[in-house]
């Protein structure tokens, strides 16, 4: 590390502790003005049991400030990171620091617009949606221009061109796109409705245009690629149905093998809702739709589109060991979820109340017949392949005022070879359990535990995991838990894998201190997973909200 | 490389100079919200002014999502006070649901199937979390009678709500 870098941490760190020492720091902030900032560290511990890789910087940190003013008209933001370097598992290209995120917006009455980056989202995502998402270390914002209009009320046009961010520079291809949305209930006319609909109704068109200049010697690749999405939505006092389709013309890159088939997408989902019961029906079918402003990027980089799985997500520490990604060269889901309570003072209810959730999932290949090297057609039914099914139940009941526990039983159907991009696993089927209890001691002391089993037959085996967090006053957290691969194939390879944290917490500032030893794993937020690999060192996270 | 990092600490260093001089202003007009776009539980937009109103109650915004286990304890023991906290104060509870497009259409199945009784919109593409700063959720907002954010709180342990009642209180004068 040199000078000048330590004392910029220095300067973030003592901002830092400045937060954590003024309570009131929230209203303490000029007139219009907000920030944040986040700092992670690490250090790194090589350990060849566990593979963890020996790190030459031995210590990793990284972390950003954000810096908003906004008024009745006008909203100004920067957003400043550093990564040296990047953590274990942020991409190493981030290493440095920049700008990379400021922008411009005019707030008018019927209209705004935005110069510089910004983040936007047409429909649910399937041909744009620009984001972020800080702990993967992803951040796909457009830096350009955008426009909305409001031309009547429930009418809103959307306009925006410009190039996507990638590290801290911006990636070659030009984006230019356009939404319109309609909402059919709330087109006014002299303050009077225009159609008197006893339901919601939402229609909504966008259209979405690449450039890349391309020389390919061999192949006549298209310079500009053209997208388009339509959506309805209907909903009711207990009824939404909602329906997407996207359509992208032939656009042969790097992760799809140059195909040169057109890709499309289609979204169906309904819902059900009233007091004491949910019900949840969705279906999805993605062909050839990975969408990109750089043929030649792979991973997480410049995605110009958003295919989330359809699947539940898990976040208890076991379960994470087989997430599901969504295949975009073409896969064909259904989902159902269904949340129903049981009446407090009822037998099976109890004096408090109980509330069940049963989720299954089920994802499978589409089948294709190769029509030459470059082309293939493909059917609408779904494929042979069953590359993931989840079937989970969970059971969350407070038996009194101090003691509520969550139970979760989740048995998995995981596609190794096809999730993981491996050979010679084929599919596994892990079956595991959760009981989570949370008991208050006092008004401000409780405590958390969570214990939990996966049985796993092939792959790695068997884990167990237990978890306690003591809270002895309300703004301390001391976590400490352990997982633990008894039943590894390999007896030498059965691990345990401890971690104990600290943390600290005002306001809008958490300050956390630990020491673990981490398995290597994928950690998904949303539709996107990274890699994370294994580790043994201590980590200090320092987040705050002013 | 060097000189860059230098130039911008010194950007960095500036901006923190320019934050530190009015540190300590009184402010009361800081903390309003934001005026950004939501989406209704049924799609429909509505801004955040339309949100607040112009009700002279106090507001609790929740930032929440179906997949955070935290959030959910944590609502799933508002929801249980909330009738009371509602007839001593007025308070309204509002839960923000962060769920992007993968789970956003399970938000009104899965909170009416709970029986909420929260006021509850999406944030789906995170407007008003980067607006409001939130790095993490959950992330509390308690909002007085004038729409200024009084208190926040992130993160949740059980007892936590008493903290919040305490500010709401506060609010409600």
């Amino acid at each position: 590390m040199n000078r000048t870098m330590r004392y910029t941490w220095l300067a973030w760190f003592s901002v830092g502790l400045l937060l954590l020492f003024s309570e009131h720091a929230l209203s303490q902030l000029p007139a219009g003005w907000r920030a944040d900032l986040q700092v992670d560290a690490q250090s790194y511990t090589p350990d060849s049991a566990i593979n963890a890789p020996a790190v030459r910087e031995k210590v990793l940190a990284q972390g950003f400030f954000n810096l908003l003013y906004s008024s009745e008209r006008l909203r100004l933001g920067l957003r400043y990171e550093a990564y040296f370097n990047p953590l274990l598992g942020i991409d190493p290209r981030y290493e440095g620091n920049g700008i990379p995120y400021r922008f411009v917006q005019y707030l008018g009455d019927r209209f705004d617009v935005t110069v510089g980056n910004s983040y936007e989202q047409f429909g649910s995502g399937m041909i744009l949606r620009t984001y972020e998402e800080r702990s993967l270390g992803f951040d796909n914002s457009l830096d350009g221009v955008r426009l909305k209009v409001r031309p009547l009320d429930g009418v809103q046009l959307t306009a925006l061109f410009g190039k996507q961010r990638a590290f801290f520079g911006l990636g070659p291809g030009i984006i230019r796109a356009a939404d319109l949305s309609v909402e059919l209930h709330q087109l006014r006319w002299d303050e009077q409705p225009i159609l008197d609909l006893p339901f919601a109704l939402e229609l909504g068109a966008s259209v979405v245009s690449k450039y890349q200049p391309a020389a390919d010697p061999l192949l006549r690749l298209p310079e500009n690629v053209f997208a388009y999405a339509t959506r309805l939505s209907l909903t009711t006092d207990r009824w939404n149905l909602y329906a997407e389709w996207a359509y992208k013309i032939n656009d042969p890159q790097q992760t799809n093998n140059n195909s040169f088939n057109p890709g499309n997408g289609l979204y169906i989902s309904t819902s059900y809702s009233e007091e004491g019961f949910g019900l949840l029906l969705a279906a999805k079918r993605i062909d050839n739709m990975d969408f990109r402003s750089d043929r030649g990027a792979i991973g997480n980089v410049l995605t110009i589109n958003f295919l989330p799985p359809l699947t539940k997500v898990h976040t208890y520490r076991l379960f994470t060991l087989y997430p599901y990604a969504t295949q975009p060269y073409g896969e064909f889901g259904v989902q159902g979820e269904m949340t129903f309570s049981l009446a407090h003072g009822s037998v099976l209810g109890g004096q408090y109340g109980t509330t069940v959730t049963i989720n299954y999932a089920r994802i499978h290949s589409i089948d294709s017949t190769k029509l030459d090297a470059f082309t293939y057609r493909s059917t609408w039914k779904p494929g042979k392949v069953l590359f993931y099914q989840d079937f989970n139940v969970e059971i969350q009941r407070t038996w009194s005022r101090q003691f509520k526990t969550t139970f979760t039983v989740v048995a998995l159907a995981y596609n190794k070879d096809v999730i993981e991009v491996k050979t010679g696993y084929g599919t596994i089927y892990p079956l595991a359990f959760v009981l989570e209890s949370q008991y208050k001691l006092s008004a401000h002391s409780a405590i958390r535990t969570e214990l939990s089993h996966m049985s796993v037959r092939g792959d790695m085996g068997n884990w167990a995991f237990a978890l306690l967090e003591y809270t002895p006053i309300s703004n301390v957290y001391l976590t400490v838990f352990d997982e633990w691969n008894y039943g590894n194939p390999e007896p030498e390879k059965r691990y345990h894998y401890p971690s104990i944290t600290l943390t600290y917490v005002t306001g809008g500032t958490r300050l956390a201190f630990g020491y673990a030893k981490q398995r290597a794993g994928i950690l998904c937020v949303g539709g996107v997973c990274r890699l994370v690999p294994a580790s043994n060192g201590f980590s200090l996270n320092l987040s705050s909200t002013l | 490389m060097i000189g860059k990092t230098i130039q911008l600490a010194r950007i960095v260093g500036t901006v923190l100079i320019i934050v530190a001089t009015v540190w300590g202003q009184d402010t009361a007009s800081s903390a309003q919200l934001p005026l950004v776009t939501l989406k209704k539980l049924d799609g429909t937009p509505i801004t955040t002014r339309e949100l607040v109103g112009t009700e002279s109650g106090p507001i609790v915004l929740d930032f929440w999502a179906t997949w955070c286990k935290p959030c959910i304890q944590e609502l799933s023991a508002l929801a249980d006070v909330y009738p009371e906290w509602k007839k001593l104060t007025g308070v309204r509870i509002i839960a923000i649901s962060i769920d992007d497009a993968r789970n956003s259409k399970k938000v009104a199945p899965f909170v009416r199937g709970r029986g909420w009784e929260f006021e509850v919109y999406l944030d789906e593409n995170a407007d008003l979390k980067r607006a409001l700063n939130i790095n993490e959720i959950p992330h509390t907002f308690v909002l007085n009678r004038h729409g200024q954010i009084v208190y926040q709180h992130k993160s949740y342990a059980p007892g936590d709500e008493e903290l919040l009642w305490d500010a709401i209180k506060k609010a409600a004068e």
